[in-house]
């Protein structure tokens, strides 16, 4: 149907954000395309050590599921902040990311870690890293005719843990800053490290260059700093009605710092 | 092509427990529906950007946002509206609990905080201020201050607690008498 339709169809999921779009007129796609009521699409499913998401998993989901907590923690952390609770009863994960908006929390808590999207059109299916996902604010690389079908996280390893913190002026404001951590640890050292930004860029985008401070650094304090002032570095925020620039790169310094602090305690066992 | 003409569907949805068959325009919001063809102008349009939470519905139960939804994606389902709140011809303990904490003053985003607050007691009979203040996070209100919201729902909380108490009570002694 999507192939017939092109440009003019649409997927509506939760239509948490496609809706106020097309009343605003931002958005007047001549078909919807609903796919509430497509079976098997609202489960939150482990395999081999990592997780697949399906289309149609509410926000609200993600916030009561036990399978996202510990080293899913960056997920399990965003969901609660994600809009207001109202909104999480019907938004999708995967429609926030198809939906690409540059405030959008999902996509920095995913990206840190490294996840993927399933996008499937009637010629066939391909996965698109998130990295490569996302072109511009509200622009991805999927194609008309293509439905993201799922999300996949990768098995972090045993010994991992995340979380996202978010600086909001009130419930269901957007992000001010928002940030995401999701750490690996293997023979003590780090195995991998992500940290991805939320608001301060025309994408979400991982802090590349603090990720590699950890990995070459450690998990310690002075790492951790590091990682911290880079990520500060990497982010463009622009000062507007939420903050100026130089204070959000501050929260984004600070937000990484505390953030880092925390899931080092918890990976160690500290709390 | 031929989707993209505009055209009805024909929608069947339970309204507060009442079976409702509609023709409707796909693009029509369910609050729409709701007030305009079904005439239940309890649900209030307050932002109609998905911010206030005044339009708030139960969709099978849960809280949703009716201006944020298409009817056409309701059909099939049950819908709760304030009107339906009423059980037994009585006030609902929330709605009761409203009226006895002073819940409200202009009484616009009223219906929606108790839909919501109804949902939660639903799911947790015994919420702290702290877990009612994050339920209610979707709702806004420019009177109250919420103070007084946030009492008529413990209010609400207790005297549904303790309708269940007696409730049992007296099961508990309707068994004792059977013996």
């Amino acid at each position: 149907m999507l192939d017939r339709l092109g440009e003019d169809g649409k997927v509506l999921a939760g239509g948490q954000s496609l809706i106020p779009l097309m009343k605003l007129r931002f958005a007047a796609p001549a078909a919807l395309v609903d796919i509430n009521r497509v079976p098997g699409l609202d489960q939150i499913t482990e395999e081999g050590g990592g997780l697949r998401i399906g289309a149609l998993v509410r926000h609200k989901a993600c916030e009561r599921s036990q399978v996202l907590r510990g080293r899913f923690g960056v997920l399990h952390d965003v969901a609660p902040l994600i809009s207001d609770p109202i909104v999480r009863n019907l938004g999708t994960v995967a429609g926030s990311l198809a939906h690409a908006d540059p405030q959008g929390d999902w996509a920095s808590a995913l990206l840190a870690a490294g996840a993927e999207v399933v996008a499937r059109s009637a010629a066939g299916e391909r996965t698109i890293p998130l990295d490569e996902l996302l072109k511009g604010p509200f622009t991805t690389v999927l194609e008309p005719n293509e439905i993201v079908t799922e999300v996949r996280v990768p098995d972090p390893g045993s010994r991992a843990g995340g979380t996202y913190r978010k600086l909001e002026r009130k419930v269901g404001d957007f992000a001010t800053v928002g940030v995401a951590v999701h750490v690996s640890l293997a023979d003590g050292s780090v195995a991998r490290a992500g940290i991805a930004l939320t608001a301060v860029g025309p994408i979400n985008f991982r802090a590349t260059a603090a990720e590699q401070a950890l990995l070459d650094g450690g998990f310690g304090d002075e790492a951790i700093g590091a990682a911290a002032r880079l990520a500060a570095d990497a982010a463009e925020p622009r000062s507007d009605l939420r903050g100026s620039a130089d204070y959000k790169r501050g929260v984004v310094r600070i937000f990484t710092e505390r953030a880092l602090h925390q899931v080092a305690r918890s990976v160690r066992g500290e709390g | 092509m031929a989707e993209t003409e505009a055209h009805v569907q024909s929608i069947e949805v339970v309204v507060n427990g009442e079976r409702r068959a509609a023709e409707v325009e796909p693009r029509m919001l369910l609050v729409h529906f709701l007030r305009g063809e079904l005439g239940l102008t309890g649900t209030h349009i307050g932002c109609d950007t998905t911010s206030c939470g005044a339009c708030t519905v139960l969709l099978d139960g849960v809280p949703i946002k009716s201006c944020t939804m298409f009817a056409v994606q309701a059909s099939g389902r049950g819908v709760t509206t304030v009107e339906g709140l009423r059980r037994d011809g009585a006030l609902h303990p929330i709605q009761q609990g409203f009226k006895e904490e002073h819940g409200l003053q202009c009484g616009f985003c009223t219906p929606g905080m108790m839909l919501v607050s109804a949902a939660l007691l639903e799911e947790n009979p015994n919420p702290s201020e702290e877990e009612i203040r994050w339920a209610l996070s979707g709702n806004i209100c420019r009177c109250t201050g919420y103070q007084n919201i946030v009492k008529a729902v413990h209010w609400a909380a207790r005297t549904m607690q303790s309708e269940q108490a007696s409730e049992g009570v007296e099961s508990e002694l309707a068994a004792e008498g059977a013996a």
